[in-house]
């Protein structure tokens, strides 16, 4: 008998449902119990809208998990940590500075402060993998940033719980100012990132992308100790809406994106500068290659357009209930419409005439000084409706 | 035209470098928008630009980028141009769609850069489930077809990566036909056309021509309207241009009460109205209460909750002259938003204010509220004013309590304060009877002739001494409460050697002093204190705060001071009436988009062909394939299946 009769299939599952393992379904499990958990708890305050929200983010959380194995642990460590504080907390807010837990590693402010500094040692230590090469230091610097994540999610939760201990009408979602939204960015920028390291099996990268975050902490830090912004603040009218839990997150998918591509952008450039000067340097050997660069910054992009074409939507779906029109013109929308052009413009440029290579990689760093300008530009120099976080 | 210019112009519109110049062109006009601020009142621009580049930008239409002209033009072109994209490719994409390439020649496949060759010991019967299989597993479906050498097996999957690209390329035309619906194309057509005419002055809405009103069955407008409490409105004013245009509605809405609630902060929690809305159609009216991101949709048309302002309040006011003596401060009643007459001059009181929440600059609590105060303006006969804002209560500032004035002569300017003193029982009568003594030429003479007969060396001087000595009071006095110790000094200046000015400024400074001190005590005198005891702290500091206020008076140059004694609050509240039918065309639209965007990104064409032969020693196999995007990720999938079928069949090189 020859072996051709036996099939010898790589993978013995057909459906989907059934490559799933057993801590897939646990997974699941948890993610239902507690967004059931959240459901009876917190119903009396949340509308039709803030329920569907509540349902769709399980099941995408639960996708999320199924598709990336990591996922799954970190956000049950961040869950159970989270839960942790909360319990400390109980329903008082002055436990933050009489509870050492609370006080030293997780009362929102502390954790944000263990979040910027562990993102920044994460930096430095995947500019020495980078370096020397070393296995260790380059799994060193991947724990670190997971570990800085945890902490800015952590925070997060934590200071959504805080923020209801502050009065139940003062309660919101911690997106809603620059403060709050420059903790998502790295958080997600992080996640983004880690998720392709993964992917790719390459760690050389994560000293640029580190720096873009890094950057944000630098943000995050001066503008706590020199405006004393870090405070939770009630929600002005405009901004109390169920639209701010899915507008906010699918913008920041969106600037994360855009930023990660910049970077990878860098890199290339970066690359490809190190190989006309010196074909057999540091750079060139550690570094992946530009193929795969180029695919990164392609794959970057296409997320960061689709996601920020979702967030510009629901903008406009907020806005025509909140301002009486889903396009006014304002300025930070008219802003979002040049970023989107932009990539829209990039992507066509390389789909369908091909360019790829330098040129698109300088296009993705200027790409990002646009994005830059929506995202705090257009706050610090332009008036308009989107009054949030001056700076 | 002739056939070849037809087809040169579809294919100009519907090239790739057109579309890649209007997005650019919609981008830089975009910035332009953002960097000029749009539709601000036309004064603002002279203002900043100079009249020379205000009448250039104006005839540019770079006030109003996003309903010029040109503008709408490209927008209309990208339409256009991406109608002529999707009608070219349209066919070519269906086609790729439902098409397996089955019928794709085996030479020409077998050049394709993805391939590899196996054998398998078995009948092409027997190979071909496992083959199936494979291609089942990587979820591709496929068709096969006999030719005379074999079987050809065609395979693809992702096609809704090429719907994606039809998707969200319908979804932009749609997108942008329902904006340029709900945009005010119409409307510039009609004015084009001299159907309509804008309107610049400010008149009351029943004076306003039909030239500049637009009917109930517009269908399409963004307008605004401000209804005071209790009141209503079957219209609202569309801003354009540098005017604005009447909105007639087919019902009338009226405004029962309107709310702000605040935090226990002091910020501002919500703003909320209750509406009523009667429309001759209905047999009850509408009632229904809104606030911000919670409009009222009534039959196409929505109202928002959009601003809010006065309504009219009612003030009490006690009008103070400043120029002239005591006993003459009248009580007024005046309406915000209304004219009044004070004092010769026009009095108009812009807004009316029941809080003002300010961060504390103590900084013990986050934020304080100031209390109650309204602005306004006096304009004098010739035109001229001079605009106010006035706190009714006092404010504390390092311990004690002020009254609270500002003024500026121009609106581009701050507000500059007055500080006055609040007496004991925290009100301004005891500042005002201070200052209307030093206005009080007979008061002034009567303290004056005191003060110069209870001198040290007064009682040795002649009486005709002492005349002279309160004359010369009366005039330092005098300069002091028209000019404060500024026009002394000029004064001294202008008529003493510079080597003694520093001397005789002393003198008169200190005789100055002693007059301020005994109008001072005259006036606590008349409050009935007794003028023997000493002076409270309190009384002591009141006095150095009155004298600093008199100092100052001049630079807050009014011949009348208000002071706000009650109020009855009515407030208006700001709505936002629209009629969009085009968004029934953009939302869909925008669904349409996101799904063809996250379809051409993320269900990528791949088509793989299995070409198979039988021979003698069983069935020889080629597989090869393609993709359109997303090589890596296709290489690896490429990889997985080589290895699959290597597991199976012998490799062959
Ligand atoms: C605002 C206008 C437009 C936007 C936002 C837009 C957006 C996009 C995006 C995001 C892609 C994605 C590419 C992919 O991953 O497959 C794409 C592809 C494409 N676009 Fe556009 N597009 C616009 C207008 C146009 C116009 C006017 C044309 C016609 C010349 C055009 C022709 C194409 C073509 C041929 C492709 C490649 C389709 C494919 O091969 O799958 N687009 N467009």
């Amino acid at each position: 008998m020859t072996m051709d009769n036996t099939l010898q299939p790589l993978y013995q599952q057909t459906s989907y449902f059934q490559l799933r393992t057993g801590f897939d379904w646990l997974w699941s499990m948890l993610v239902l119990a507690g967004a059931t958990y959240v459901f009876a708890q917190y119903h009396a305050l949340m509308d039709g809208y803030e329920v569907a929200i509540l349902l769709a983010s399980a099941t995408l959380l639960i996708w999320l998990g199924w598709s990336w194995s990591t996922l799954k642990s970190f956000s049950l460590s961040v869950a159970a940590f989270s839960l942790l504080a909360i319990s400390i907390y109980g329903s008082d807010l002055a436990a933050a500075e009489s509870k050492f837990l609370l006080k030293y590693l997780f009362a929102s402010q502390s954790a944000i402060m263990w979040m910027s500094a562990l993102y920044v040692m994460a930096t430095l230590t995947y500019f020495a993998h980078l370096l020397s090469g070393g296995d260790f230091i380059g799994k060193v610097a991947s724990s670190l940033t997971w570990c800085a994540t945890a902490m800015g999610l952590v925070g997060l939760m934590v200071r959504w719980r805080e923020s209801y201990l502050m009065g139940s009408d003062i309660g919101h979602i911690p997106v809603s100012n620059l403060y709050e939204v420059f903790i998502l960015f790295s958080i997600i920028t992080a996640l983004l990132y880690l998720h392709y390291e993964q992917h790719y099996k390459t760690r050389s990268l994560g000293a640029f992308v580190l720096l873009v975050i890094s950057a944000a902490v630098g943000f995050l830090l001066w503008y706590t100790f020199d405006r004393h912004a870090d405070g939770i603040q009630p929600l002005v009218p405009a901004l109390n809406s169920y639209w701010m839990k899915i507008h906010v997150p699918a913008n920041f998918v969106g600037y994360g994106a855009f930023s990660l591509a910049a970077m990878i952008g860098l890199v290339f450039v970066l690359k490809s500068q190190a190989h006309a000067a010196n074909p057999d340097g540091l750079l060139q050997s550690r570094l992946p290659d530009l193929a795969l660069l180029d695919d990164l910054i392609y794959k970057a992009i296409a997320l960061g357009f689709a996601f920020f074409t979702l967030a510009t939507i629901l903008g406009a779906l907020w806005a025509a209930e909140a301002w009486g029109g889903y396009w006014s013109w304002d300025p930070k929308e008219t802003w979002a419409l040049i970023v989107w052009l932009n990539y829209a413009a990039w992507l066509h440029m390389r789909l369908t005439k091909g360019w790829s290579g330098k040129p698109m990689a300088w296009w993705a760093i200027i790409g990002f000084f646009v994005t830059l300008f929506a995202f705090l530009g257009v706050n610090m120099f332009l008036s308009g409706l989107h009054s949030y976080g001056e700076l | 035209m002739p056939q070849s210019t037809i087809r040169i112009l579809f294919r100009f519109l519907g090239s790739m470098n057109l579309a890649i110049t209007l997005l650019v062109a919609i981008a830089i006009a975009a910035v332009i928008g953002t960097v000029i601020q749009q539709n601000q009142p036309y004064p603002d621009y002279v203002l900043k630009f100079g009249p020379f580049w205000f009448e250039v930008f104006k005839s540019l239409e770079l006030f109003n980028v996003y309903t010029s002209v040109w503008f709408l033009t490209i927008l209309g072109f990208l339409v256009l141009s991406t109608s002529v994209c999707v009608y070219r490719n349209l066919p070519k994409i269906m086609r790729d769609v439902s098409d397996y390439r089955e019928n794709s020649q085996r030479h020409s496949l077998q050049k394709l850069a993805h391939r590899q060759k196996y054998q398998s010991k078995q009948t092409l019967q027997a190979t071909l489930p496992i083959l199936l299989w494979v291609l089942k597993d990587h979820r591709y479906s496929f068709r096969q077809r006999q030719d005379n050498a074999g079987l050809i097996i065609a395979a693809k999957k992702g096609s809704g990566g090429r719907l994606g690209y039809i998707f969200s390329h319908v979804a932009i035309i749609v997108i942008c036909i329902g904006g340029l619906i709900d945009g005010n194309l119409p409307l510039k057509v009609a004015e084009w056309r001299g159907k309509i005419a804008v309107e610049t002055r400010r008149i009351p809405a029943n004076q306003i021509s039909a030239i500049s009103t637009l009917s109930a069955d517009n269908a399409s407008f963004r307008a605004n309207v401000d209804i005071p409490e209790g009141d209503q409105a079957d219209f609202a004013f569309i801003d354009y241009k540098d005017g604005y245009l009447l909105q007639k509605l087919p019902f009338t809405i009226k405004v029962e009460d309107f709310r702000i609630e605040h935090y226990a902060s002091g910020q501002p929690k919500s703003f909320e109205s209750d509406l009523e809305i009667n429309d001759a159609e209905l047999a009850q009216a509408v009632k229904q209460t809104i606030s911000v991101n919670h409009p009222l949709s009534y039959k196409g048309f929505t109202i928002y909750q959009n601003s809010f302002g006065d309504g009219g309040s009612k003030l009490n006011l006690k009008a103070w002259p400043l120029l002239s003596a005591m006993d003459s401060s009248k009580q007024l009643q005046a309406k915000v938003k209304q004219f009044t007459e004070v004092s010769g001059m026009q009095l108009e009181i812009s807004d009316f204010r029941p809080f003002n929440v300010k961060p504390d600059p103590s900084g013990e609590k986050k934020f304080i509220n100031q209390g109650p105060s309204f602005q306004y303006k006096l304009r004098r006969p010739d035109g001229t004013a001079n605009e106010y804002l006035t706190y009714m209560q006092p404010i504390q500032q390092e311990g004690r309590w002020f009254f609270l004035s500002g003024m500026r002569s121009m609106v581009s300017e701050e507000f500059n304060y007055w500080f006055m003193p609040a007496d004991s029982e925290n009100r301004l009568a005891r500042f005002m009877a201070f200052y209307q003594s030093l206005r009080d030429p007979e008061i002034l003479a009567a303290i004056a002739l005191q003060t110069a007969s209870s001198t040290d060396g007064a009682k040795q001087s002649a009486a005709k001494d002492k005349q002279a000595v309160a004359k010369f009071m009366l005039v330092l006095a005098q300069q002091f409460v028209e000019g404060g110790y500024d026009k002394i000094t000029a004064n001294i200046e202008q008529t003493v050697a510079e080597n003694q000015r520093q001397e005789v400024l002393q003198v008169y400074a200190n005789v100055l002093q002693r007059l301020l001190k005994n109008v001072y005590l005259s006036v606590l005198q008349d409050e009935g204190l007794d003028p023997k005891q000493a002076l409270t702290a309190f009384d002591a500091q009141f006095f150095v705060d009155a004298v600093e206020a008199v100092n100052l008076a001049h630079e807050y140059a009014t011949p009348v001071f208000l002071e706000l004694e009650g109020f009855q609050h009515i407030e208006a509240t700001g709505l936002q009436i629209t009629r969009s039918p085009g968004k029934w065309l953009v939302f869909p639209g925008c669904l349409l988009l996101v799904l063809g965007v996250f379809c051409m990104f993320y269900l990528p064409q791949r088509r793989l062909w299995l070409l198979l032969e039988a021979g003698d020693a069983g069935t020889a196999i080629l597989l090869v394939g393609s993709a359109l995007r997303n090589q890596y990720d296709f290489d690896k999938e490429f990889e997985l299946i080589k290895q699959q079928l290597a597991q199976n069949f012998s490799t062959v090189q």
